[in-house]
């Protein structure tokens, strides 16, 4: 019995912003079949009344001062864009503007 | 002047602070050493040449002006490439983070490097720290200097690697699932997991936030104390750092070594459940001797048990999964990185760039993340491992009430074969067996060298302490290696 279809690889890959080949779906598949049937072992653990544990070791947020810093300069902040206009990261056009819905990135 | 191979980074910086010899000149001896001998291993993703003299240069500098050149004072590290170094390209060996130039620099290297230590460049690792093997390094993978046709572990293979090979004196790790511990085994060195939030993660990149761990690597076990001397303490910069004072822990490891019986009043507890069948018979044989070496230094093997332990692997896989999907999320090709060419909307920017970017454990990481997050399934899966990792923690607590620290083999194999398991993520999984636990806990966990198998390859025994309880594993750590001579050993040398 198989614990997870391509269809649904499919649907997560949509999720997760991954861009799967056709082999990969089919690999993926497979594999997160066998990882999940081997977690399904944990469904035998009695785990009522038991409070989760989301860190390590206890801590209460601490605060620090409300006082400002320096931080990166714009310039710094943006020397590792992949596309950078002025002083913005460059993305492909979100809002439908006067030329059409959308148009192709120019290789810049 | 030193012999580089097999150099102690205690005695090169005892040698360094006395003026015996400069930190330049160690320094030139060990680049000369990675450019003769890394060609075979692959260890090292970035040679930092021009940062390493000047970072040496400032040592000497200190020195001759009569300023304390520190306690790590012309030490030769390598740096595993997920520790931002300013202005040094740090890609977690991954292609979808190729070219990034940190604007910034992690707590752990800024520590080292105010306390003399210098970083001769950027070390292999499994992609974004996801395996056991280094094979899923995007950019090579790196040979265990043991035996070439052997992977050297993971994720942490480039850091564990160099430093058998002596191409650097000691390393910085992290490890989430075993990445420091189990690496360290496969290729014979030291390696130390300390305890959650003992070593900052700032400037650390993000896999698994609840369970990634900073750490070093020594050829010996007070090698590794002097460095996690250095790394530890807390950071206003990482909330989740310990403000408890650091511990004395090369002190420690020298305790280890005092007297007849060093280990006197010592409990070490040894639980069943880490001694199964699927273990190496040769790998048992050399933990149980050193079981019975620790307790001719006077230590008393007390039996514990650590029920749980069977539901280690799948809780640590549905939390790490959970939380790198999360952690990953920032990889969209918008601030850094790799961007997809040719795409014609945000949605397709994002999918492209990280369907080209990302390797297939992250890939397979991702999904599993989102699976067990789903709504629907949360609950049954996230919620259920959460309540798991309180049982394992528990299980911990519970063993040190009736013991001091927990000695355990750290992995049930040695090391494996290219090819061996990586067709099969489940089999890659279930290396991190006896290595996953103390994450889950938090607890500190030492691996140091105890044998080789007949074929030579290093066998690792784990030293696991309660929270906060560094010292107690670099006490028996010590110990132990002042009792035998397997660090002394050196891998074979190929140019």
């Amino acid at each position: 019995m198989s614990r997870i279809t391509a269809d649904e690889v499919r649907e997560l890959a949509i999720l997760a912003r991954l861009a799967l080949s056709e082999q990969e779906v089919a690999r993926m598949t497979v594999d997160l079949d066998a990882i999940l049937d081997y977690v399904d072992a944990m469904r035998e653990l009695d785990t009522t009344g038991v409070e989760p544990m989301t860190h390590a070791v206890p801590f209460d947020c601490p605060l620090r001062a409300d006082q400002t810093a320096p931080s990166l300069s714009i310039d710094e902040a943006l020397a590792n864009a992949p596309r950078r206009e002025a002083s913005f990261f460059q993305v492909p056009r979100i809002v439908p503007g006067p030329g059409g819905s959308s148009t192709v990135e120019d290789e810049s | 002047m030193i012999d580089a191979r097999g150099a102690s980074l205690v005695s090169i910086v005892d040698g360094v602070r006395a003026g015996a010899f400069s930190a330049r000149e160690v320094t030139e001896q060990f680049l000369d050493r990675v450019a003769r001998l890394d060609g075979a291993l692959g260890c090292f993703l970035k040679i930092d040449d021009t940062g390493a003299r000047r970072r040496a240069d400032a040592v000497d500098a200190a020195r001759k002006a009569g300023r304390d050149p520190g306690p790590l004072a012309g030490a030769p590290i390598g740096i595993k490439d997920i520790f931002c170094m300013r202005g040094v390209e740090t890609t977690c060996a991954s292609k979808i983070l190729r070219g990034f130039v940190p604007p910034y620099e992690s707590t752990v290297t800024a520590r080292l490097e105010a306390a003399g230590a210098v970083a001769l460049g950027k070390l292999n690792m499994d992609e974004f720290a996801m395996g056991s093997s280094t094979e899923n390094s995007s950019v090579k993978p790196t040979r265990n200097p043991w035996s070439h046709a052997h992977v050297p572990g993971g994720s942490s293979g480039g850091s564990a690697a160099a430093v058998a090979a002596s191409l650097c004196a000691g390393a910085t790790g992290t490890d989430t699932g075993g990445s420091i511990r189990q690496p360290a085994a496969l290729c014979g060195v030291v390696g130390m997991k300390p305890t959650y939030g003992r070593v900052s993660r700032y400037g650390v990149i993000a896999f698994a936030s609840s369970l990634d761990h900073p750490g070093p690597f020594g050829r010996t076990v007070e090698d590794a104390a002097a460095l996690l001397e250095v790394m530890s303490g807390v950071d206003p910069l990482d909330a989740t750092s310990i403000p408890a004072p650091v511990g004395a822990y090369r002190q420690a490891a020298r305790a280890g070594r005092e007297g007849q019986t060093p280990l006197a009043g010592v409990r070490l507890g040894v639980p069943t459940e880490y001694f199964q069948p699927g273990m190496d018979p040769e790998i048992e044989t050399a933990v149980r001797a050193a079981l019975d070496e620790l307790a001719l230094a006077g230590a008393k093997i007390v039996p514990v048990s650590l029920p749980h332990t069977k539901y280690a692997i799948a809780t640590y896989y549905l939390i790490c999964t959970a939380e790198a999907s999360s952690n990953l999320a920032r990889y969209d090709g918008v601030r850094y990185g790799l961007r997809a060419a040719e795409v014609r909307s945000l949605e397709e920017l994002y999918t492209k760039t990280r369907g080209e970017g990302f390797g297939t454990e992250p890939k397979r990481r991702i999904m599993l993340g989102a699976y067990v997050l789903r709504a629907g399934y949360y609950e049954a899966y996230y919620g259920k491992a959460l309540r798991a990792r309180r049982k394992i923690a528990d299980d911990f607590s519970a063993a040190f009430a009736s013991c001091d620290a927990i000695v355990t083999p750290t992995s049930p194999v040695p090391a494996f074969k290219f090819g061996e398991r990586i067709g099969d993520p489940l089999q890659m999984y279930l290396a991190d067996i006896l290595t996953v636990a103390p994450n889950l806990a938090g607890v500190p966990a030492l691996s140091q060298p105890c044998g080789f198998t007949k074929s030579g390859l290093p066998i690792g025994l784990q030293i696991i302490g309660p929270a906060l309880g560094e010292e107690i594993c670099f006490r028996v750590g010590g110990a132990y290696e002042s009792r035998t001579d397997w660090h002394t050993r050196f891998a074979p040398e190929t140019a």
